[in-house]
């Protein structure tokens, strides 16, 4: 798809949609799950000529992401990815959503039969700050990625980066690349598979699958 | 005691086409209607509406498809019944279909009774009014004569087609046949062929109104009877599947019309008695009992995955058209899942498709109703398709 005539995309990406979109090659054909309200997909519409879709669930996303020209799907991530037949993206992207699912190993078989290369982010339940509250306060942590309560939160499924890499090795999907996301907005690579220390010390990461 | 059974209502006005407002394109033996059935039309007329103008590129018509009983009086005082045009809260200045932005067409359909040539007007080799031996028609019918009219406006794209119910079947046709002449399409509340449930409750129409002894085997028109009594109920039974349980029971509730005790007989007690007899009664005073015998015939046979060797995805390979598909929550006609079957076979043909379902409790005519989350999605949708067509705002 070309990039649109005189359209301007509304200011810089979060910081971690901007690793995420660093990603992604120019003029591929991407699927970004969870789309919100299309400020990543416009990007890359935009900047790297990607031929682009978007799903999301809620009214209001789809229908800014509508209005901006992107073609987007309301459905969710456990239940509508069948829609799509095998290999018919290059990339597919669940940001910050896989926890939220209500089937997250479903869902990353899904994303990878749709797509051969996949870039998942979510908030590592082992970062130290979250062990430590867990630990000192005995409560449910919450923290700036982590920060509603327990009974209100859309977070159903939380897990580590360890737990990822796990889930990641038994269904044959590896790790090409990892890049930890820091407070202070700072975006640090990391060697993969990520090691204990990465487990300890990453609040939120991007991650980069290739299906073996 | 008042003798039951339907009320008298305003009475059936047959209304000369030609007294119709509004334009008329009329295709002589040149131009015929090769129609799906084998047989062919001509001469036949088209008639029409259009809002708005056309540009100096022709790049910004959107071609509206109206629904089953809908006609192309979308924004105006409607002849017959004087209500406001069936679409007035969609099509207008500054609406979603800016009539200062866009051109807007609708035609009515073939098959139709509000000016298009159908069963009720005359058979040019009999002099009399066709009824049932004109030729059944289908939705590919209606879509190849809206093209001949297109054709003559100049037009080689389309920027939109776009309707709801008999007319997002329409959409889907035209995306299907003439991909090249559709720039974007919005099918809504729609689906991609009927279900066994669809063809049952309109068989329960269609037997309603021949039942009816005023039907006359077709004839009635010659015979200067109306099946009114079999075209109102067949029309209180369509209303009912319009509209969801639970809004329907919001309404009416089990009230009483206009009584504080039940008769203990088979007049209108119930609110919703009256109701359903109103909407039979008004409708038999505009549309034509044969013309609802071959909508809903089109609307049955209408199978597009059947015409592209049963896989719905092969209607649409190689699109370049950009859709925008919608459906209702408590729409129970053509539910939601139909919708998705379609999304399903556009994204497997890697379309540029776009898939809203809107929470309403208003059914199946959520469509036509108010419904500011709809009008919102629809308006984005065409904005972002108009800037991808080069369409200024004036």
């Amino acid at each position: 798809m070309s990039p649109r005539n005189g359209h301007a995309s509304a200011g810089p990406l979060r910081v971690d949609l901007q690793v995420v979109a660093d990603m992604v090659e120019p003029r591929a054909r991407v699927l970004d799950v969870g789309c919100g309200d299309g400020a990543l997909l416009d990007w890359l519409v935009h900047h790297k000529n990607v031929d682009g879709r978007g799903m999301e669930l809620s009214q209001a996303g789809v229908n800014a992401g509508v209005t901006r020209g992107l073609s987007v799907v309301q459905g969710d991530a456990d239940q509508d990815l069948r829609i799509y037949p095998a290999d018919a993206f290059d990339y597919v992207i669940l940001s910050q959503t896989l926890q939220a699912t209500r089937d997250p190993k479903g869902v990353l078989v899904e994303l990878a039969r749709i797509a051969p290369r996949a870039i998942v982010s979510f908030p590592n339940f082992a970062y130290w700050r979250v062990r430590w509250q867990l630990l000192t306060q005995g409560r449910m942590p919450v923290t700036k990625g982590l920060p509603a309560s327990w009974y209100e939160t859309a977070n159903i499924h939380q897990c580590t980066i360890r737990d990822f890499a796990l889930l990641c090795e038994e269904l044959g999907i590896s790790i090409e690349r990892g890049v930890s996301i820091e407070r202070g907005g700072r975006a640090r690579s990391f060697r993969v598979p990520p090691n204990a220390w990465i487990n300890w010390t990453c609040e939120l990461g991007v991650f980069l699958l290739n299906r073996k | 005691m008042r003798k039951p059974g339907l009320p008298e209502g305003p009475g059936f006005r047959r209304v000369d086409s030609k007294d119709l407002p509004g334009q008329r394109l009329h295709l002589g033996p040149d131009k015929p209607l090769k129609l799906d059935g084998g047989a062919i039309l001509s001469p036949f007329t088209i008639a029409y509406q259009t809002y708005g103008a056309l540009n100096a590129d022709k790049s910004n018509a959107i071609l509206i498809l109206h629904a089953w009983t809908g006609d192309q009086f979308v924004a105006e005082s409607h002849p017959v019944t004087g209500k406001p045009g069936w679409w007035h809260m969609m099509v207008g200045p500054g609406l979603p279909l800016d009539t200062e932005r866009y051109f807007i067409i609708c035609a009515n359909v073939i098959g139709g009774c509000m000016g298009t040539t159908g069963p009720k007007e005359i058979n040019p080799a009999t002099g009399k009014p066709w009824g049932l031996d004109f030729p059944v028609i289908t939705i590919g019918d209606m879509v190849d004569a809206q093209a001949m009219l297109i054709d003559h406006l100049g037009i080689e794209t389309l920027f939109c087609v776009i309707g709801g119910s008999m007319g997002a079947m329409q959409v889907l046709q035209w995306a299907a046949d003439y991909p090249e002449r559709v720039f974007s399409a919005v099918p809504i509340a729609g689906t991609a062929r009927h279900s066994s449930q669809n063809i049952g409750f309109n068989e329960v129409g269609r037997q309603a109104i021949m039942a009816d002894p005023d039907w006359c085997g077709g004839d009635y028109i010659v015979h200067g009877k109306s099946p009114n009594r079999g075209l109102a109920v067949a029309r209180m039974a369509a209303h009912i599947t319009f509209l969801s349980e639970k809004a329907l029971h919001q309404k009416f509730g089990r009230n009483l019309q206009n009584r504080n005790e039940v008769t203990w007989g088979f007049d209108a007690d119930f609110q919703v008695e009256s109701y359903l007899r109103h909407q039979g009664a008004s409708f038999v005073a505009r549309f034509d009992a044969n013309s609802y015998l071959y909508l809903t015939r089109a609307m049955d046979y209408f199978d597009l995955a059947a015409e592209h060797g049963g896989v719905l995805a092969n209607a649409f390979r190689g699109t370049k058209t950009r859709f925008c598909v919608f459906s209702f929550t408590s729409d129970w006609l053509y539910p939601t899942s139909e919708s998705r079957n379609v999304v399903q076979a556009l994204s497997a043909v890697a379309a540029e498709v776009s898939f809203v379902e809107i929470a309403t409790d208003k059914g199946h005519d959520a469509f036509l109703l108010d419904e500011p989350e709809f009008r919102a999605t629809l308006a984005g949708f065409l904005e972002g398709a108009a800037e991808r067509r080069g369409l200024k705002r004036p």
